[in-house]
């Protein structure tokens, strides 16, 4: 299949114990595309990446990878199959060093991220191999984050909320990894509250209102819809 | 490079510890190396896994016991009786981990403690093969290469050389990518299955490698005796390698050794003064809990790092 999709995402309902938090969720992915997943405090992108991820199963709805099913897998397969996850917060091992913490994280793949690669792409965490994740600044910790999930060389890159309480000079560098990552050929799901930067990198653009899908189209058409954003996502 | 010479130093000097010191400190310190690979095997589980076993005296005495009933019952001789009793052991810590790793926390704790308890209770009634209370004496130790080890200092270098060899393999173990995978699995257990690790399995492995060298410590701890009774599979003893472990330090390389120091040199040294030695060993562990939470490696550290930068 010459279209076949990165990731797509069919109608997905996920709930956690008795509150449905995802309605008939759709995402589609083209390879070697930014997607942008949009939307207010509580609207259900980060239960959508736990559900990608397998964290929460879904209770309708199917989810691929290139073609190859992965709802209803255990979170470690559904990573083996290629899925990679930022997650919000950074989630760093404080307690293992900056080298451990890309290392156990390391899936090795023919041509694919290196230690050494990850290290030219961020000279800090070289300089700072032998540290401790956990006295990292919080810049620090989300480059190590992404390249955690690099060293898994993932067919799919899930980043939730990469920018959130980040410095705007911090920010702009996050903004030029996830460019650079875009111009390899990596195929990206960017879920953001930072709608200007997430629509300067997006090709496409979902946002997500009370778990159910308000918009999903090319990224250009929001730009140009200054009322459609603010009307979803409030003031920017 | 400081590390290194400090670690070189202390083995010179525990070296010649035997041509220093009379024989009852020999074998006291004999029985600290055998404790101390107890402890550490513990903290494998308590301080990197993050997974608090109160069950651990099961594979030292199961061990002891293999090895006591195979060279007496079974006629083997030690170096037959040995490689048995520890592929036996660690078989058995197999299967608990099955069970036991079905939960975490305190859940894991008690299915540890259960366990272990059926173990005591089986050392205790079934006197016909264990002789129940009486225990089971009569074991000879080893020859290595023709050397008897019934002298205290030879004894001593057999389970110094033992456990320096268990002390390397475990910080080796710790070191090493899988190492450092079990840690994640203590910290961010989702995470580490959101990178593609089954967290399970590497508890599960974890847990058979502690009970591997457990079982080590067994084998010393029967051999230094050669004598078995079902207290050693008891309760207490499980407690006490948990103890020396947090009093030690958990998470600690040189944790586990300091705990294992202070609990034996307690145990057999002031029990000869103090009659309620327990209690003293309980007011230790107090004072410690609350001056060093931490452990006494970390916090005399902390104090040691303290010291300096006012200087």
């Amino acid at each position: 299949m010459a279209t076949e999709l990165a990731l797509s995402v069919e109608g997905i309902d996920a709930l956690y114990g008795e509150s449905h938090v995802l309605h008939a969720v759709s995402l589609s992915l083209r390879p070697g595309t930014v997607l942008a997943l949009l939307g207010r405090n509580g609207a259900g992108k980060t239960t959508c990446m736990s559900t990608i991820i397998g964290f929460l199963r879904p209770r309708a709805g199917t989810i691929r990878v290139f073609g190859e099913k992965i709802s209803g897998l255990l979170p470690e397969a559904i990573a083996r199959r290629g899925v990679g996850l930022v997650p919000q917060g950074r989630r760093v091992f404080p307690t293992l060093t900056v080298e451990e913490n890309l290392k156990v994280a390391a899936r090795p793949a023919p041509g694919g991220w290196t230690l050494e690669k990850v290290y030219a792409l961020f000279s800090r965490l070289q300089e700072r191999r032998a540290q401790h994740a956990g006295s990292l600044s919080g810049g620090e910790q989300q480059m190590l984050a992404i390249a955690r999930a690099l060293m898994g060389n993932p067919r799919v890159l899930l980043l939730d909320e990469p920018s959130e309480g980040l410095a705007p000079i911090i920010v702009a560098e996050v903004a030029r990894t996830i460019a650079r990552l875009k111009a390899e050929g990596q195929s990206i799901v960017l879920v953001e509250q930072n709608v200007k930067l997430a629509l300067k990198l997006a090709d496409d653009a979902v946002i997500l209102n009370t778990g159910r899908i308000a918009f999903a189209g090319e990224a250009e058409a929001l730009r140009r819809d200054e009322t459609l954003i603010t009307q979803q996502l409030g003031v920017h | 490079m400081t590390r290194k010479a400090g670690i070189a130093v202390l083995v010179a000097l525990l070296a010649a510890f035997p041509f220093a010191a009379g024989e009852f400190y020999v074998n006291l310190a004999s029985q600290v190396f055998i404790f101390a690979i107890f402890a550490a095997s513990i903290n494998l589980l308590l301080g990197y896994g993050g997974l608090p076993s109160l069950g651990h005296a099961s594979y030292l005495g199961v061990a002891a016991y293999a090895s006591a009933l195979l060279t007496l019952k079974a006629g083997l001789a030690n170096w037959a009786a040995a490689p048995l009793a520890l592929i036996g052991t660690t078989l058995m810590a197999c299967f608990f981990g099955l069970i036991a790793l079905r939960a975490t926390g305190l859940g894991f704790l008690m299915l540890t403690l259960a366990l272990s308890q059926v173990l005591w209770g089986t050392a205790y009634r079934w006197i016909a093969l264990t002789e129940g209370d009486n225990g089971l004496r009569g074991i000879n130790r080893p020859a290595p290469f023709g050397v008897s080890l019934d002298d205290a200092s030879h004894f001593y270098y057999f389970a110094l050389a033992v456990t320096l060899l268990a002390l390397w393999l475990m910080a080796r173990f710790v070191a090493s990518p899988f190492g450092a995978a079990l840690r994640g699995t203590r910290d961010q257990p989702r995470r580490m299955a959101a990178l593609g690790h089954d967290v399970w399995m590497v508890r599960w492995l974890t847990f058979v490698y502690a009970g591997f060298w457990g079982a080590v410590s067994g084998l010393l701890f029967v051999y230094y005796h050669k004598y078995i009774h079902p207290i050693s599979l008891s309760l207490a003893n499980s407690a006490e390698g948990l103890l020396a472990v947090i009093a030690g330090g958990s998470g600690t390389l040189a944790g586990p050794v300091v705990g294992a120091a202070i609990v034996m040199i307690l145990k057999n040294y002031v029990s000869a003064y103090v009659e309620r030695w327990n209690m003293l060993l309980g007011f230790v562990f107090v004072a410690i809990v609350v001056f060093m939470p931490e452990g006494v490696v970390p916090g005399l550290k902390r104090l040691w790092q303290r010291s300096r930068s006012r200087a």
